[in-house]
């Protein structure tokens, strides 16, 4: 049994005592993390926490090795083949290194999955994708390759990507990782605009300024563990275990 | 000089032989077509097999691909042709080239299409996936046309080496264009038939190795 929420709604995202091992070695232990509908929560770690894993857990990309996953109620973690295939269209995830399809152009990457999987109609999915390309301020490069655009360009194409399904819930692999600095202002203003919106977001990133303006919680993640979660001002202003002070404390002097 | 053109340049005798040589051609291409089309599907599902997580899939496609590489294409040949009717298969000389010649092409060209999907970043799969997409849906819309582009010059040569492998198809007496020129020849005590044959080929396969070196030479400057 989990702990009950403190939020009163149904979370949109529940994770329950999930673990990942990758052979003998066991990367997540035993999370236990709920998103609530619009909360916005940031998960920050050291490389090699198994924070990514975790959200990459959430729409499958890796199998957990036990332990339940729901969405808005619905388990996420017994899916196969084609429920799967649905339940992913309802968790919409955007990737540090963008992954846009290089050989379509940007309104046939908004395009494809809304017309294959989603089997809206070609007229129906083309103006949604304008819509959502408006959305993040580059409808004006509907036409132009993915190879044309500036990475954070690219990474607000893939946002409008994922949202052009009507997901219910958003995730971010460290959406600014591979951003040059200049460009991750742009990014960040669409989330931004997400979060006030109301969209459901797990975000997995180092932008700890955004974090601290942006995130409703803030969950630390170490060693495959949740250590320490609250309010942006907890986590940042008066960090409780060691662990988190120290990262706090070594995230900091990077960024001096 | 005079003999030597007389011997492989006389130009009465290749107009002469040129409606034999022209339906050999007809028939050399009707080969190509059969044994291009067939081994671009083969290849294509045995590359998908190959590189299936299903072992039952993987193994046996990984096994066809190394015993067909490895067999020489006029063995394949001469063993459809010759050794099948032994065991009550009875096949036109037509039929046996297609299938010796799709056995070994099937194997030559899945090895291009594997190369070409695994040169496509992981990223791409995943990103399909997470927007909903089937795995099918996924190698068909995202993976192949980035692994097809990838390799495409490789597809191209393994296409200029079957055209120019059908000409074996004369050992087992199917007329098509070298065949024809060869008896053209041997009728007319003359080898210009063997040379407009060859020109032939060239005329075909010129164009497309240019091509090939061109497509080559924008890939390596990008």
């Amino acid at each position: 049994m989990t702990a009950p929420s403190p939020v009163h709604r149904r979370p949109m995202l529940e994770i329950n005592r999930l673990e990942k091992r990758f052979g003998e070695t066991r990367v997540l232990t035993s999370i236990d993390l709920s998103v609530a509908p619009g909360e916005l929560v940031f998960v920050i770690g050291p490389s090699g926490s198994g924070k990514s894993t975790m959200l990459r857990c959430c729409n499958r990309l890796e199998e957990p090795s036990s332990g339940t996953i729901l969405l808005d109620g619905e388990h996420v973690t017994d899916c196969r083949g084609a429920a799967l295939d649905r339940m992913r269209l309802k968790i919409g995830m955007v990737f540090q290194g963008f992954h846009l399809y290089p050989h379509k152009s940007v309104l046939g990457n908004v395009m494809l999955a809304q017309i294959r999987a989603l089997k809206r109609p070609k007229a129906e999915a083309k103006a949604r994708a304008m819509e959502m390309l408006e959305h993040v301020g580059l409808a004006h490069k509907a036409d132009a390759m993915p190879a044309e655009l500036s990475g954070g360009q690219q990474q607000r194409v893939a946002t409008a990507r994922a949202l052009a399904l009507d997901p219910k819930v958003m995730l971010f692999d460290e959406p600014t990782s591979a951003l040059d600095p200049e460009l991750v202002g742009s990014v960040l203003k669409v989330m931004r605009r997400l979060r006030d919106e109301g969209m459901t977001m797990l975000v997995v990133s180092h932008e700890m300024g955004f974090a601290r303006e942006a995130a409703d919680r803030v969950v630390f993640m170490d060693g495959g563990v949740v250590v320490e979660a609250g309010p942006p001002e907890a986590i940042f202003g008066n960090p409780q275990s060691d662990r988190l002070k120290s990262f706090l404390a070594r995230v900091s002097k990077d960024e001096e | 000089m005079g003999d030597f053109l007389d011997l492989f340049l006389n130009f009465e005798i290749m107009a002469k032989s040129w409606p034999l040589l022209a339906k050999g051609l007809g028939i050399t291409a009707k080969l190509c077509a059969a044994v291009i089309g067939l081994g671009l599907a083969g290849g294509l599902m045995l590359a998908l097999g190959a590189l299936s997580p299903r072992r039952w899939l993987k193994w046996p496609a990984i096994a066809f691909i190394d015993l067909f590489r490895a067999i020489p294409p006029l063995v394949l040949l001469v063993f459809v042709f010759s050794g099948l009717p032994f065991a009550g298969l009875d096949l036109t000389p037509f039929l046996a080239v297609v299938i010796a010649f799709f056995l070994n092409n099937s194997a030559y060209y899945a090895e291009v299409f594997r190369a070409g999907i695994q040169s496509v970043p992981k990223g791409q799969a995943e990103a399909a996936r997470a927007t909903g997409l089937s795995q099918p849906q996924a190698m068909l819309h995202v993976i192949l046309p980035q692994a097809v582009r990838n390799v495409l010059p490789d597809l191209l040569s393994n296409t200029v080496e079957v055209v120019k492998l059908t000409s074996l198809a004369s050992v087992v007496s199917l007329a098509e264009l070298l065949y024809s020129a060869n008896m053209a020849r041997s009728v007319t005590y003359n080898s210009s038939p063997l040379v407009l044959a060859a020109l032939i080929y060239l005329a075909i396969l010129w164009p497309l190795v240019r091509l090939i070196s061109r497509y080559q030479r924008g890939l390596a400057a990008h």
